[in-house]
């Protein structure tokens, strides 16, 4: 059912400049803050962890600020690298790979609430950019399109390696999406909605938060999450010491910087739906929207809304760097796993459990009512 | 009790040439052809149990010794139970020198006399894979060979290049 | 309906991030399956032989040092044996300088398990395992670097004795060194021995039998995991091994997490065994007396016309070694090296022949990873610890 409070005013100005505005924050947020910034931040934080200095050689007049240079001279090189396409590689859909593969990252963004709802000199202002009812499945569908990218890259490529990568991450994208899908089920269950941003109004009370309503629905999702990122320990698709680069061993350049991009923008996007769904969104711990509007009552009322969006939009923003930390945290410690294990984890252990815990969160709000 | 070597000599008599016994090792040097019957009976005899064959490599004595003891095919081999060692070595002339391969006794020589064919050019009869291991296939003759030049080059040029 | 399927034929390496290339694996593939591999090597090879037999016994040093890297001391002093054993010097060699010896030869040890180790967990994923393995063998290398100057090429041993005695406050940086090398361990420890994905990865996985192990001429870690009680400094105790109170760790099954664990505990064992000779370190000189073997010192040199005409001959000639052959073996940080030298009287060896250890572990490796993934090859791969020097020489 399409609920019909947030269709087009019938004043359109204010809607447009609301939804551009807000996919231009997303995008830059993504493309500008977080793909060149994540690489940096990799550096330095495995740098953190293994007793290292990390990237700081790069400088601009003497000034290396703190390696964050380092961002800029990698941009140069891989724009100006040459793109190299194998001999017999499908020319087309090597090129189209790597644009299949990062876009979806971003799309799926747009169902992701970064914050609550605001009533601004009588706009009622949306922190969504598209509020679907059925957001969290669109979020799935999109994101299992990057797949293609990934699979398409390793068919295209010409290169066995590239081949054995592509196949690796069909099995595991495949094997994960299931199990997601199922983990998630047990939120549903708990909120009654697809829509992301109930499920955000839903956690204003701290205690309502996903990790506690759902705390074995959480773990399953992290671990099937971290396997649709591809990243250490699930990187077996690209495991450099087993298959050379798996599906973008052929790439270089551009090319390659935007599946570089995918895997930072696909860290992004889930550390984003972990917090909207088990981590209560834009709400802070233990303070209400309405406590907030009181609180910066002095700015007079649209103003403390304003104020409120503010805080609450960078709170979001927080707990999803947080969250880009703890993933971070977990591939830098772990070796990775082997493909059979991977799939065992995921058929035999993370399905059965999700299905689990679908059935205990029925029984237990059955109990309840 | 007799040492090992002289067990060895008491045992196959004729096929043995010479044993000696040289800074505490024991070394049996015995004739080609009886190889494979000599190495068989010291992994298997019990008083011997030779189940390690540690080592196998061959030497050049062009110009030291007489053409028909040129190489010589030396076998060290070990036994766990009884915590001793032994040196075999055989002999082998000057013309397409051979040699039965002990790879049925012990499948760790496969590589060795590969190595050593690769090396010294030295042929092993019955060997189940005998081709170079260290150098290229096209390389041309035996480096190790005294007759080989210390200075001479073979670089392998790609067909492409 | 019956579809024509062929296997895939991968071939991995010699370029190839796992196999540091300097080995090829042509790989027959039923999918992720390996049903056929042939290894194949010689990618290093530099003619280690025909180098030996072109210079004097002397010069042959360095190049001792380019077979196992990791460890060169260990050749260093394997060779330094055999050349002595030949000689008849055996008894003769101050007892310093035996103590010397086995105490490099087990700092070698540690820095090798330290790197092979590092090395394995890098190609499992782990980098950060890695890092902290190598901050532990840096620590090492420091030691060994403050004895001889160099932290890989040490060229340290001569026949008859050292290049040098130990620097000022060896024992002292020693002590301090170790605990902190344990307490690196036990974050290793920590951080793999019970982890999960770890142990799946290596339990299980690139095993081998008692019987083939030892007729694959298995030695070291690999052959101890599987349960065979062979170590060379046991079985045929040389320099002060006889002396010293060490266990050999040995595992059950053979397969690459047993392989793991025996290299752990060699690691406290030879810190075990470094800590008893540094208290009892007996003084005197380092090199034999006997200038037709070890040169003189440079005072010496410079002031005795003997000496002079010593230094002269051994630098140019070459030490003279009587004709005769000796085979020493020596356990080395992946099995047993073993050096089998010629003399036909003179200067320049004969023969100068290094019994590879990795050379016939290598060889199992179609036979360890056959049936297993694609994946299984390489902790099975780097728990052999191929180091290519030493397996091309």
């Amino acid at each position: 059912m399409f609920d019909y409070t947030y269709l087009p005013e019938p004043n359109m100005v204010p809607y447009l400049v609301e939804t551009m505005a807000k996919i231009i924050f997303i995008f830059s947020m993504n493309m500008g803050v977080f793909a060149p910034l994540l690489g940096w931040v990799e550096r330095k934080q495995s740098a953190l962890m293994q007793d290292r200095i990390g990237a700081n050689r790069a400088d601009i007049f003497g000034f290396t600020l703190f390696g964050l240079v380092h961002v800029m001279t990698d941009a140069l090189k891989l724009l100006t690298k040459e793109d190299f396409i194998p001999r017999g590689a499908d020319r087309t859909l090597h090129y189209l790979a790597p644009f299949i593969a990062v876009a979806p990252a971003l799309v799926a963004f747009a169902v992701i609430p970064f914050g609550g709802q605001y009533n601004l000199w009588g706009h009622k202002a949306n922190m969504v950019i598209a509020d679907l009812d059925v957001g969290i499945l669109f979020v799935f569908a999109v994101a299992s399109i990057s797949t293609y990218g990934s699979v398409i890259a390793g068919w295209a490529s010409n290169n066995n390696w590239s081949l054995l990568g592509g196949i690796r991450v069909g099995a595991q994208m495949l094997s994960y999406e299931v199990a997601m899908g199922l983990t998630l089920v047990g939120i549903f269950m708990v909120y009654g909605s697809l829509r992301l941003t109930d499920i955000g109004v839903a956690q204003e009370n701290f205690f309502h938060w996903g990790i506690f309503l759902q705390p074995l629905g959480f773990f399953l999702f992290i671990t099937c999450a971290l396997a649709e990122n591809k990243r250490t320990p699930f990187d077996i698709p690209e495991a450099e010491s087993e298959i050379v680069a798996g599906y973008f061993t052929e790439y270089s350049g551009l090319k390659f910087a935007m599946f570089w991009m995918a895997e930072f923008l696909e860290m992004v996007t889930i550390s984003a739906v972990l917090v909207a769904l088990f981590f209560g969104g834009w709400q802070v711990p233990f303070v209400s929207h309405a406590m907030l509007a009181d609180l910066f009552g002095f700015l007079g009322r649209d103003w403390a809304q304003v104020a409120t969006m503010l805080v609450h939009v960078m709170v979001f923003w927080g707990k999803v760097l947080f969250w880009i930390f703890i993933l971070m945290l977990i591939r830098w410690s772990l070796p990775r796993f082997r493909y059979d294990q991977v799939m065992n984890l995921g058929w035999k252990i993370i399905l059965p459990l999700a299905l689990v815990n679908i059935f205990i969160t029925a029984l237990v709000m059955l109990w309840v009512k | 009790m007799a040492e090992l070597r002289e067990q060895v000599q008491r045992k196959f008599g004729d096929a043995v040439l010479t044993t000696h016994a040289e800074h505490g090792d024991q070394t049996v040097i015995i004739r080609k052809d009886a190889v494979l019957e000599v190495m068989r009976w010291m992994r298997d005899e019990p008083s011997m149990l030779f189940n390690f064959m540690m080592d196998l490599t061959a030497v050049d004595y062009k110009g030291i010794k007489p053409p028909v003891w040129r190489f010589e095919v030396v076998y060290h081999l070990y036994s766990l139970k009884h915590n001793h060692r032994i040196r075999v070595k055989v002999p082998v002339a000057d013309d397409s020198p051979s040699i039965d391969s002990i790879v049925s006794i012990w499948k760790g020589a496969d590589w060795f006399e590969r190595e050593v064919w690769d090396m010294y050019g030295i042929a092993f009869k019955g060997h189940p894979n005998l081709k170079r291991i260290l150098l290229y296939e096209e390389f041309e003759g035996h480096p190790l060979r005294k007759d080989y030049p210390i200075k001479k080059r073979q670089p392998l040029i790609g067909p492409d290049n | 309906m019956d579809l024509h399927t062929e296997p895939l034929v991968l071939n991995m390496g010699p370029s190839h991030p796992a196999t540091h290339g300097t080995v090829r694996f042509l790989l027959k593939m039923d999918g992720e399956k390996v049903l056929h591999c042939e290894t194949e090597i010689g990618y290093l090879h530099r003619g280690f032989e025909k180098q030996c037999e072109a210079g004097t016994w002397t010069q042959v040093f360095p190049y001792t040092d380019r077979l196992n890297y990791n460890s060169a001391i260990q050749n260093n002093v394997a060779y330094a044996l055999a050349v002595e054993k030949l000689l008849g010097i055996t008894g003769q060699i101050p007892e310093r300088s035996t103590a010397i010896r086995t105490i490099m030869c087990e700092l070698s040890r540690m820095a090798d398990h330290y790197t092979n180790l590092g090395a394995s967990m890098l190609e499992l994923g782990a980098l950060t395992a890695f890092l902290y393995f190598v901050e532990a063998r840096e620590l090492t290398w420091d030691i060994i670097e403050s004895v001889c100057g160099a932290r890989l090429t040490s060229n340290y041993v001569r026949v008859g004795g050292l290049s040098t005695d130990l620097p000022e406050g060896f024992a002292a940086h020693v002590k301090e060194v170790f605990p902190v090398n344990r307490v690196f361990w036990s974050e290793f420890d920590k951080l793999l021995t019970k982890n999960r994905i770890f142990l799946d990865r290596m339990r299980d996985t690139g095993g081998i039998s008692e019987e083939n192990a030892i007729a694959y001429g298995f030695t070291g870690p690999c052959l101890r995991a599987c349960g065979v009680e062979y170590d060379v400094r046991k079985a045929n105790p040389y320099l002060l091994y006889d002396q010293v109170d060490f266990d050999i760790p040995v595992g059950f099954t053979g397969d690459n997490f047993d392989r793991y664990l025996v290299r752990m505990e060699e690691i406290n064992q030879s810190m075990r065994i470094i800590e008893q000779l540094i208290d009892k370190m007996p003084g005197g000189p380092v090199n034999i007396d006997n200038p037709a073997v070890r040169n003189p010192s440079k005072e010496a040199v410079k002031g005795r016309m003997e000496s002079m005409i010593f230094h002269f001959k051994n630098t140019i000639e070459g030490i003279q070694v009587p004709a005769g052959e000796a085979y020493v073996p020596t356990e080395g940080s992946n099995g047993e090296v073993g050096f089998y030298l010629v003399s036909s009287g003179g200067g320049k060896p004969l023969k100068c022949r290094v019994r590879p250890p990795c050379f016939a572990l290598t060889q199992a490796m179609g036979e360890m990873v056959q049936g297993a993934f694609l994946s299984d090859i390489i902790p099975t791969f780097d728990m052999i610890n191929l180091i290519g020097g030493e397996c091309d020489r």
